[in-house]
């Protein structure tokens, strides 16, 4: 136990008791829930759930010509068939594990299956926890980036600076993320892909306008941590480098952003746990990020409450590290 | 060196109202002069001070800097101030750099010269003021007597032609105000152009060619030391003066 003040004192007896309860009460709850869950009849099957991190596809090698197999030969661990038609001849190849379902000598037919072996794959889940990674990943330094400007922007003297800032902050923080995400995917997404078309260029996938609207939300919000990161700094400090002849840029750069950026870590990193929260909402334009692909496996498994608290828990486990990274520098920064 | 003419400075407060900080303040201070000025809290003094290096903007008048026409526009303010060292009350040291780094930033990034040369001159300095040994700790770590006379040295390391001190001692402890002054004493000795802010009458007395005594924005009376401390003609000067001695 720590140390604790005066103020705070708690006699052991009470503390343990209260303690005592409070793991009572968390038993207590998971019993209940599972007995409820027995009442409506509902089997837990978390067996099927493995599967959605981790296959082992099985793949067929079907023959795409009629004709007889001439030979079947092992070289470097693969196995190569080859099919000989009437005029033309096949080699199909599969690695040393997988099974041959023909000998040499059978005939063959268009569409037959030749042979089979199995490949590992990632399953649904571990998918869309990469998709999740990925646009937080993006988003939280395009974030950033946008935050630093717009918060530098912000404290500007130059009005149309200041100005900018303070309408984007607005605009964004004003308005529904889920309404910002459609906008980008509805109106943005649509205007430039099809312009992109028209000059012959590739679309952009969903998943970019998707990082983009999450990009321009938490810059927001960053914007307004950057600037109280920047505000704080003491203004003493800001009139000695000037004095030294320093333009206010150096000054920016040498002495309010090393200063500014360690202050802002606590609230930067808890911005960024919102922001892998907030990235559950671009399943709805077609990103299969965890939660989507959570969506996905309840509709082929049809065990959603095995799905739903696993979603949670691997969303926890993503926001984990970053909330004791948090808690780790505000501990830091208490002591001198 | 220093010339101000009919300077004026109005603060407007939160509520609206008017604090005239400097009515009329008319100076001449010469090369080598160290001038001090004394005066009662909310006088002008300290901002008679940074309106010289342009940290407060004037509102009416003149401020010529070795000849610059510091209120003009059209000059380059960062160039003035390179030339003019600041100290200030609270030191202002740059906590998240060592002491080392506090005196090689403006040399490296304002007068860019390379890191050999800023450390040799940076460690020149701390040798001076008596605080070489401590180069590579951070301000935190120093009592405020050697926060301080850090801040002269990192002021020194530009060359300054003039250096402004704003109440250098006030946030010290009384045991701590020494070391402070001596170091001002030695460059007053080695004939800088100083303007100091102080309620060290000592200092004022030993080390001052000139005293400017402020009231209400105004200079009711200057002049040599003896002249301030033993005859003073005006009855306000007379007034501080049974105050504080």
């Amino acid at each position: 136990m720590k140390t604790s003040s005066g103020l705070s004192r708690i006699n052991p007896f009470t503390y343990n008791l209260s303690m005592a309860g409070f793991i009572i009460g968390v038993i207590a709850f998971i019993t209940v829930f599972i007995v409820a869950t027995k009442a409506i009849d509902y089997t837990w099957r978390w067996y099927k759930l493995p599967g959605y991190f981790y296959t082992n596809k099985t793949h067929d090698i079907d023959a795409e010509i009629k004709g007889i197999v001439e030979s079947i030969t092992t070289k470097d661990k693969t196995i190569s068939i080859v099919v000989k038609g009437n005029s033309e001849s096949e080699t199909y190849t599969l690695p040393e594990s997988g099974s041959k379902r023909v000998s040499i000598g059978d005939n063959i037919y268009q569409g037959d299956t030749l042979a089979q072996y199995k490949k590992p794959q990632l399953g649904l889940l571990s998918q869309g926890i990469l998709i999740t990674l990925e646009v937080s990943i993006y988003s939280s330094l395009i974030g950033i980036l946008i935050g630093l400007i717009g918060g530098i922007a912000r404290i500007s003297k130059n009005p149309a600076f200041k100005w900018a800032a303070i309408v984007y902050v607005e605009l964004i923080r004003g308005s529904p993320l889920l309404v910002q995400i459609f906008i980008w995917y509805f109106v943005f997404a649509t205007i430039i892909n099809g312009m992109l078309m028209n000059m012959g260029f590739h679309e952009i996938s969903a998943l970019w306008y998707g990082v983009a609207a999450l990009s321009f939300f938490a810059g927001a919000y960053v914007t307004e941590i950057v600037r109280s990161g920047i505000e704080s700094i003491n203004i003493g400090q800001i009139e000695a480098s000037r004095s030294l002849g320093m333009t206010s840029a150096q000054c920016m750069y040498h002495i309010v952003l090393p200063q500014a950026i360690r202050r802002i870590l606590p609230p930067l990193a808890g911005q960024f746990i919102t922001l892998i929260k907030d990235s559950s909402l671009l399943g709805i334009i077609a990103v299969r990020e965890l939660t989507k692909a959570t969506r996905e496996g309840i509709t082929t498994s049809l065990q959603p409450y095995e799905f739903w608290f696993v979603c949670a828990i691997l969303y926890l486990l993503l926001t984990f590290p970053l909330s004791m990274f948090v808690q780790y520098i505000e501990r830091r920064m208490k002591t001198p | 060196m220093i010339k101000t003419e009919n300077l004026y400075k109005t603060f407007i407060t939160a509520n609206g109202d008017k604090v005239n900080a400097l009515v009329d303040v008319n100076t001449q201070i010469d090369k080598g002069e160290v001038v001090v000025v004394i005066g009662p809290s909310g006088s002008g003094k300290s901002t008679y001070l940074r309106c010289l290096n342009h940290l407060e903007v004037a509102t009416k008048g003149h401020i010529w800097i070795d000849g610059v026409d510091i209120l003009d526009l059209k000059i380059n303010i960062n160039k003035v101030r390179a030339e003019v060292g600041m100290v200030f009350q609270s030191f202002n040291l740059f906590p998240h750099k060592s002491v080392i780094d506090n005196v090689n930033l403006a040399q490296k990034v304002v007068r860019k010269k390379s890191k050999e040369e800023c450390e040799k001159k940076s460690m020149e300095l701390l040798e001076k003021v008596g605080i070489a040994e401590k180069a590579n700790v951070f301000p935190a770590q120093l009592s405020g007597g050697q926060q301080q006379r850090v801040a002269i040295a990192r002021a020194l390391a530009m060359h300054p032609k003039i250096m402004l001190f704003d109440e250098p001692t006030s946030a010290l402890d009384p045991e701590m105000i020494g070391e402070v002054l001596d170091v001002m004493k030695s460059l007053a000795k080695e004939g800088m152009t100083m303007v100091v802010v102080t309620h060290e009458m000592g200092f004022a007395k030993e080390v001052a060619n000139r005293v400017v005594f402020m009231d209400e924005g105004a200079i009711v009376e200057e002049g040599t030391p003896e002249h301030f401390f033993e005859n003073p003609t005006h009855d306000r000067t007379k007034l501080f003066l049974s105050q504080i001695l």
